[in-house]
């Protein structure tokens, strides 16, 4: 089992290579959608991305009004 | 199509199209690929009408209001009939609200019954809010897990098992339908009181330039909250005998399925993912190899000069097969709206053969002004004026350009508590919109900007600065004021529309880095689409009336003095 530390690098890096970011420039405090520039729908795709990763299903509701990293992967952690 | 002028209301259509169709399919809802439920007419009346009669129980009568706040879903149409066969009053809420602004919309609207589902409810239980909504009697919440705790509310899926036979209530066509909130989580919430008579009509008129008939599907998208999907993904295709598919997720690539898995026949997006969809086909076209990509241009040209005048659908899907098989192979229009969609976008899906239903319009105005009715296409135009909708430039320039006017019966009766507001708004009959336009030779209209203090995002949100406000209300400094920088600094622009703070530092201080900081930090705590882009530093004191409220438009005025590219300081 992941530690939520652990869950939150893994969507780090997964973040860092599906905008192409350098790794290591992404915090988990981070507001993904300032930091990244992306949209709402480029949030999805990074989303679809994290569910094959860890292998769950995240229903939309879970993720609506999260913007920051560590927010997100707690979401995920209780999944897991 | 029912004859919609022999009815009275919404509920009555509804429930004669309930029989008019029985056999039709109406609903398909699928989360991800797995389909959840396909209803026919008949079986959506067998769950409509128990619920019905669980709010007669209940003591829900005419005029009595009740708020849905759910994502797109089967269970949102069937609660939507019930309060209208009840002869209720529809309060649709924005389900991506946060908690607290739901329930400050709850409270504001008097709604006595909430119909919800249970991940909303759970965050709406956990917000102090709830306090507020004292007119709330009867909480309906879907799909609530089996040992959950309902705080004071009931199962959804219970109120389905009543048995008698509801009444039905009549309304009259002038008679409140809905009230549809077009902004105000802030200070002055606008809940637009919308007429049975209003929806009759845009709908008599938007199905005379895009029909829906038994066996033609719309797959919903937008929110259902919003004008338009309650319009082209509820009332329309009902009253046609159509079917509407709802999807539990939005994710890019199930939308993409949807299309090909229910051929869809209509869709509605906002510009944003409009946009997206053009650029995943972009990439596409680009990864093809030289020859194919000449042969595809070759065909894209021929297309292109095949429908300038009108489009020609089954010529487009045998001139372009693959690429209308992606999107179903039935697909009719796409209709776009929320927001200013830009004119290349537009061109891009047309000359692929999928016309795009651009127009313009506003929730006041009930739904649709105007419409593209491709005859021919004209992206660079939001369309002409719906037929029985009145409209005139007001005050034009030497280049025409004005403030659009609007006249018509599907105008809305007023904003909720607002008496004041609404005799600014709508003038002896006339609806001023606060967007700027003009009317080309042909009787297209054309947009530049808006006259008013707001913002639209590419998603379609309206965002008003005066609630957004007090997320700064922390700031160090002495006062503040949040604009749109197109209200300051007119741009002849419907796009890039971004909101700046203006700051009026205490005596003797300075801007500093650490204000920026803070600024940025309580930025962050707006949802992203609600942020602002850029801070103004200004050094005299606001303008303010008697009782020190800023008066915002003296304001904005001598800032409009200052060079806008100088003095917005980026976050």
């Amino acid at each position: 089992m992941r530690t939520v530390d652990q869950t939150t690098q893994e969507i780090l890096d997964l973040a860092s290579k599906h905008f192409n970011v350098p790794a290591g420039t992404l915090a988990p405090d981070d507001d993904f959608f300032k930091k990244l520039g992306i949209d709402s729908l480029q949030t999805l795709e990074l989303l679809s991305r994290i569910e094959n990763h860890f292998g769950i299903e995240l229903p939309d509701y879970e993720v609506q009004g999260v913007s920051d990293f560590r927010t997100l992967a707690s979401r995920i952690q209780s999944r897991l | 199509m029912l004859d919609l002028a022999k009815y009275p209301s919404i509920g009555a259509a509804l429930k004669d199209a309930l029989q008019a169709f029985a056999g039709e399919v109406c609903l398909m809802e699928a989360d991800r690929e797995r389909e959840k439920e396909r209803l026919t007419y008949r079986e959506f009346a067998l769950r409509g009408h128990p619920l019905a009669r669980t709010l007669q129980d209940a003591g829900f009568a005419a005029g009595d209001r009740a708020a849905i706040v759910m994502t797109n879903q089967s269970k949102w149409l069937i609660s939507a009939y019930a309060i209208f066969f009840r002869g209720g009053v529809l309060v649709p809420l924005d389900y991506k609200l946060t908690p607290d602004e739901q329930w400050q919309l709850l409270a504001h609207s008097g709604a006595s019954v909430l119909v919800t589902e249970y991940p909303i409810w759970r965050q709406l239980v956990a917000s102090a809010g709830r306090a507020a909504a004292t007119n709330l009697k009867s909480i309906y919440v879907t799909e609530v897990p089996a040992n959950a705790e309902l705080s004071g509310a009931q199962r959804w899926e219970s109120a389905l098992e009543a048995t008698t036979e509801p009444t039905f209530v009549p309304r009259t066509r002038k008679e409140v339908a809905t009230i549809v909130y077009s902004s105000g989580t802030g200070g002055r919430p606008k809940g637009c009181m919308m007429l049975h008579e209003n929806y009759l009509e845009q709908c008599v008129a938007l199905t005379s330039l895009y029909p829906f008939a038994p066996g033609f599907r719309y797959l919903s998208i937008l929110p259902t909250n919003h004008a338009i999907d309650f319009m082209v993904g509820f009332f329309g295709p009902f009253i046609c005998g159509a079917a509407v598919v709802h999807l539990r997720t939005l994710r890019p690539e199930f939308v993409r399925e949807a299309f090909v898995k229910y051929k869809v026949t209509y869709v509605s997006l906002v510009p944003l993912v409009l946009k997206n969809l053009q650029k995943g086909l972009q990439a596409r076209f680009d990864a093809l190899t030289p020859g194919k990509r000449r042969v595809f241009n070759l065909l894209v040209a021929l297309n292109k000069a095949l429908t300038k005048s009108q489009p020609r659908l089954g010529l487009s899907r045998r001139l372009l097969g693959q690429v209308h098989a992606a999107f179903g192979g039935e697909l009719r229009a796409i209709i776009v709206g929320g927001a200013f969609t830009e004119p290349q976008t537009l061109q891009f899906f047309y000359d692929l053969g999928i016309p795009v239903a651009n127009g313009y319009g506003l929730t006041e105005a009930g739904t649709a002004i105007t419409v593209n009715d491709l005859h021919p296409f004209r992206a660079d135009t939001v369309g002409k004026p719906l037929p029985g909708m009145e409209v005139r430039i007001v005050d034009a320039g030497a280049d025409g350009i004005g403030e659009i006017y609007v006249r018509s019966k599907t105008v809305m009766s007023g904003y909720l508590n607002e008496p004041e507001l609404t005799a600014e708004t709508i003038v002896d009959g006339w609806l001023k919109t606060g967007d700027l336009g003009r009317f080309d030779s042909t009787g297209h209209l054309q947009l530049f900007g808006r006259k008013k203090n707001m913002i639209v995002t590419e998603e379609g949100k309206n965002i008003y600065p005066e609630d957004i406000e007090a997320v700064f209300d922390s700031l160090p400094v002495k006062e503040f004021c949040v604009f749109a920088a197109n209200y300051i600094w007119p741009q002849r622009s419907m796009v890039g529309e971004q909101l700046v703070l203006v700051i009026h530092l205490e005596p003797g201080l300075v801007f500093t880095e650490e204000l920026r900081k803070n600024i940025s930090f309580l930025n962050g705590r707006l949802l992203n689409y609600k942020r602002i882009h850029g801070i103004v530093v200004f050094d005299e004191d606001f303008p303010r009336t008697a009782s020190l409220k800023i008066k915002r438009n003296v304001l904005a005025e001598r800032l409009g003095g200052l060079d806008r590219e100088k003095v917005i300081l980026s976050l």
